[in-house]
């Protein structure tokens, strides 16, 4: 099983992202933003947290149009999985693969801490290791976290049962409490909560260790 | 040829922002003040030949994000 971790500058939990694959079975592929194509025989793109370009213009939009986001695009169309994690997931909706944007937090202030979140749904190959209605505790690290979807696609989020996970204490304005969504072919999962970072007894919490368990060993590559 | 872009949210997004700025003013005592939406503006030095319509694609490929943002386009 191999995983791709895309790199920007700016990019800061991209070795979290790297060894929460790594201690699922994966190994690791890291792949610098001015790339233009992933490794053959990749499984899995991570788009990791962090604060690339520096978070200039919107959160995630000048990475969104790297030459290595091209080729994510690419990836995701042909079928492959990627999972986007906080500026991540803002990189992946900036791109378009997932829709929907994030906001300034309904508060303003950057939130560092761990939150409750629902899995809504085990229907997918990042929440298959949880039960539909689990609790598990992961952190959120974020200043722009606020979900936004126009009233549409959120009824289609609801109805092709997209919403992967929901905080059980919305902590940042999220539409519908959203704390992560799946793709039309449920594929790719974007998440402002950093389950790479409650992967390791060190971090203080494990509960984000199923879902890289979870998806080694069902992943092909596209 | 100069081009000034508005960026601001789209109507019925939230601004926090915003917000955070009429309650200041609010508590400044400027009780005439109903609303603040916050935007951004972008100036743009284009070379000779640049058209509004190429301004007009870089506002959807990158300059706004119209899921949750509008946008004018001023040649200055």
């Amino acid at each position: 099983m191999r995983a791709a971790v895309i790199v920007f500058p700016g990019s800061n939990c991209d070795r979290d992202l790297a060894v929460a694959f790594e201690q699922a079975g994966f190994s690791v592929d890291m792949v610098w933003h001015k790339d233009h194509s992933l490794p053959s025989g990749v499984d899995i793109v991570g788009v990791p947290g962090g604060f690339s370009y520096g978070d200039y213009l919107r959160c995630g939009a000048i990475a969104a149009q790297s030459p290595i986001c091209k080729a994510v695009v690419e990836h995701t169309e042909r079928g492959g999985y990627a999972i986007g994690i906080c500026n991540g997931f803002q990189v992946l909706t900036e791109t378009g693969i997932l829709p929907g944007a994030l906001l300034r937090n309904a508060g303003l202030k950057y939130i560092c801490k761990t939150v409750g979140l629902k899995v809504e749904t085990s229907d997918s190959a990042f929440t298959q290791g949880y039960n539909a209605g689990d609790v598990i505790g992961i952190p959120i690290a974020h200043h722009d976290g606020n979900y936004f979807a126009d009233d549409a696609t959120l009824s289609a989020l609801r109805d092709e049962d997209r919403i992967a996970f929901t905080y059980t204490d919305n902590p940042n304005g999220s539409r519908d409490d959203i704390a992560g969504i799946l793709s039309h072919n449920r594929r790719v999962l974007g998440m402002m909560p950093h389950p790479e970072r409650a992967a390791d007894e060190g971090h203080g919490g494990t509960d984000g260790t199923a879902l890289f368990r979870a998806l080694s060993g069902v992943l092909t590559p596209a | 040829m100069k081009a000034r872009v508005h960026v601001m949210l789209k109507n019925g997004v939230l601004d926090p922002q915003g917000e955070a700025v009429r309650h200041a003013l609010g508590a400044m005592g400027f009780d005439q003040v109903h609303g603040v939406r916050q935007g951004k503006v972008i100036d743009l030095e284009l070379a000779d030949g640049a058209t509004e319509a190429d301004v007009t694609k870089m506002c959807e490929k990158l300059l706004a994000n119209t899921v949750i943002e509008r946008y004018e386009i001023e040649l200055i």
